[in-house]
């Protein structure tokens, strides 16, 4: 197993064919974290709508108004925590602290007994740690695989971390049916399981840390912002926004599906599921295709596959066809953008720098879901579908151009 | 930390982690089979006796409800104090009308999903709809033709837990079920209006099977809105009504009124005048959240904190408790 922190032996080969599997073993104990916490927040998050509604017969339409709010303190968390993973060179901490608060809101959701205000802010401290982790372990796991195979070490990050999420809610399902739908069991399980994962990254997962920065290595936050003056880096940042931008939630995508494909009502939940084992499939070799064919490329292809969704979904409706394009989507841009992003950004910086670029284009998805229901409003879903096709052609063009070199 | 060492940890965390995890799963087994036993044993058997109506049918002039543990039950209207008489469904939600019952129940799974089961007079399944999400409103309009249902639909996304609404209309004469009633063109203050976020919820029908009122949510406004089932169209007539609910008479609703954004009094029943549009708030001042019904011309009820309640419904008097550890309460006429 691959452990060497460089990729590279001591006289400078490659160790290993590029056809081998191994991953290194760092990004295969992140996975392991990713796989595990997974299965725990996914528990929650299968049994909380009939938690709330038939157990503690609360209306659910009384929790999607801090929706826009938790956003908001979400991404400034994010941006700072990313900041201070770098500012003390301790990433592992402060994913550390992320995975351990999510895991402290399991019981505290049953502490929070039918208080609205009480589950609502449980929900968003758990929101708040999933947006602190995020960068900090995307840093290690770019810091821990050799700059050339980050395709592959992110594919299989996200490969684990998907398995988890399929896994979830099944496991939440036999502790119901095993105890008659005891949902405090499930919380206790899934907090169990929360916990694992936490020591898991503790025991198993080894910081990568940098000299504490001396004078010539700034880590303010200024000088993470200062990250965007590098050309290449803003480059990325602005074109992943624009993307973002022209990009329609899965949410609008599956109604349309419901609507136009004439998929059963009962088998709605299913097509989200569709997606992931597409995505959970493809995550792995998309990634090494990335690493032989080019990040950018590939990274432009899954946008491709998303406008071919939309497409099929304008046309003939195939929800096999559009699950797999949208699963095809994520394994060709989400773990490939941070590789892309990786090797510009300093070690010492690299936190900062990952968190500002996912946190621009969360920012750009928010507003994008603005926008296409704004079209939609004015012109109706066809259109609205087919300007963001037709942006997303745009951007994808604009994008070869402007990310060419880096390819 | 040695290798050995820290694998010795580990097995050891995950056998007090797994332990804690099988053991509090087991306990929590052991303790609903056991609170189930208590709870009155209802069967199709028990459902048959002493109804004062066969096969567990219910007559005119009875009060039916969902028991705590699910179980639907009447009680004659003018005692609902008498003991509970199951009928021998279980259901999340329940309505019934003109010799048509529907009862809507969750299937939790690693997917969850439910089923508007629709019975006749003598409560035999005539046919069985099988949704996405979570149950929420149920109603039969009054002749028993037309049945309408709401449910919360999750599936939208695997992880953001966004919610929206599903409302579906079954025709029981056509057999013609509509399951998400988002397509009807409507008319929003005037104008014909599209949108993505578009969700129904609550409908209640009149007595002409064709006229119904439901509440349409767009825009982070809800608003009360007026249907025609044979022409396919609907239109907005005011703002901030949720859950309507039409007098047996058809001229006034009764409806929760958003009246705060302090989720412990956020909704007030209130009623709505059609032929003036005047609203009046009812004498209830707690925070409901249900779809009323109406027990008689001037009385409504409706579930709040565990038991139904009655209040009148013209703004007078004080609500009292009327049948405790219940909801989904529905009057027979």
């Amino acid at each position: 197993m691959y452990i060497s922190a460089n990729g590279r032996t001591a006289d400078g080969t490659r160790p290993r064919s590029r056809l081998s599997w191994a991953v290194p073993g760092n990004v295969l104990a992140l996975g392991a974290v990713s796989l595990v916490t997974d299965v725990s927040s996914e528990m929650v998050t299968a049994v909380l709508p009939l938690y709330l509604t038939l157990f503690l017969g609360l209306n659910p339409l009384q929790f999607g108004l801090l929706d826009g709010l938790s956003f908001g303190v979400t991404a400034l968390v994010r941006l700072a925590g990313g900041n201070l993973a770098d500012r003390w060179q301790r990433r592992k901490l402060v994913a550390g602290i992320g995975y351990a608060l999510s895991a402290l809101c399991k019981p505290a959701l049953l502490a929070a007994g039918g208080s609205v205000t009480a589950l609502g802010a449980v929900i968003a401290v758990d929101r708040t740690g999933k947006g602190l982790r995020t960068a900090p372990r995307d840093a290690l796991i770019s810091l821990s695989a050799p700059p050339d195979e980050l395709g592959r070490a992110f594919g299989t990050h996200r490969a684990m971390d998907t398995l988890g999420a399929l896994l979830g809610p099944l496991v939440a399902f036999a502790v119901l049916t095993g105890t008659g739908g005891a949902y405090d069991a499930v919380f206790v399980v899934s907090f169990c399981v929360a916990l694992l994962g936490v020591l898991l990254l503790v025991m198993y997962v080894r910081d990568r840390r940098a000299p504490l920065p001396g004078t010539g290595q700034a880590t303010s936050p200024r000088a993470a912002l200062g990250l965007l003056r590098d050309a290449a880096f803003l480059r990325v940042c602005v074109v992943a926004a624009a993307l973002g931008l022209v990009t329609v939630g899965d949410a609008f995508v599956y109604l349309l599906l419901q609507k136009r494909g004439g998929i059963g009502a009962e088998y709605f939940p299913l097509l989200s599921i569709g997606t992931a084992a597409a995505y959970l499939l493809l995550a792995v070799p998309v990634g090494r295709l990335a690493d032989r064919l080019g990040r950018v490329p590939v990274f432009l292809a899954g946008h491709a596959a998303l406008a071919a969704a939309y497409l099929v979904l304008l046309g003939p409706g195939w929800p096999v066809a559009v699950l797999a394009l949208l699963g095809a989507f994520y394994a060709a841009t989400d773990g490939v953008l941070m590789a892309v992003a990786g090797p510009m950004l300093p070690a010492h910086l690299r936190t900062s720098g990952m968190a500002l670029l996912q946190t621009g284009q969360a920012t750009a998805r928010l507003l994008s879901s603005a926008l296409f229901g704004a079209v939609w409003t004015v012109w109706g879903s066809t259109w609205g579908l087919s300007v963001m096709a037709a942006g997303l052609a745009l951007c994808v063009l604009g994008t070869w151009f402007a990310l060419r070199r880096h390819s | 930390m040695t290798p050995l060492r820290r694998l010795t940890v580990l097995l050891a965390a995950v056998a007090v982690l797994g332990g804690t995890a099988a053991g509090y799963t087991a306990w929590a087994a052991r303790r609903d089979t056991a609170a189930a036993s208590v709870s009155a044993p209802v069967t199709a058997a028990g459902a048959k006796a002493g109804d004062g109506a066969a096969g567990g049918a219910p007559g005119a002039g009875r009060l039916l409800f969902r028991t705590a543990r699910g179980q639907v039950a009447g009680v004659p209207q003018d005692d609902p104090a008498a003991a509970p008489v199951p009928l021998g469904l279980t259901c999340n939600r329940f309505s019934t009308a003109g010799g048509t019952s529907v009862c809507l129940v969750a299937r939790p799974g690693a997917l969850v999903t439910t089923d508007a089961v629709i019975l006749d007079r003598s409560l035999r399944e005539t046919r069985r709809i099988k949704l996405a999400g979570i149950p929420n409103r149920a109603r039969v309009s009054p002749s028993g033709r037309m049945v309408s249902w709401t449910v919360f639909v999750t599936g939208d996304s695997y992880s953001d837990g966004k919610f929206s609404t599903w409302t579906g209309i079954l025709d029981t004469r056509t057999g013609y079920a509509v399951t998400n009633i988002e397509d009807i063109p409507l008319t929003l203050n005037g104008r014909r209006y599209h949108a993505p976020d578009v969700n129904y919820w609550g409908v209640t029908f009149a007595a002409d099977d064709n006229r119904f009122y439901a509440t349409v949510a767009t825009g982070g406004k809800t608003y009360l809105v007026e249907g025609d089932y044979g022409r396919w169209r609907a239109r907005t007539l005011r703002e901030n009504v949720e859950c309507p609910s039409l007098s047996p008479d058809g001229t006034r609703l009764v409806f929760k009124k958003r009246v705060s954004s302090d989720p412990r009094r956020m909704w007030r029943l209130h009623l709505l005048e059609l032929s003036t549009m005047k609203e009046t708030p009812l004498a209830e001042t707690a925070n409901v959240d249900d779809q009323a019904a109406w027990l008689d011309e001037r009385t409504v009820m409706y579930a709040r904190g565990g038991d139904v309640w009655s209040v009148p419904a013209d703004g007078s008097g004080a609500p009292v408790p009327l049948v405790r550890g219940a909801s989904s309460p529905v009057a027979t006429r």
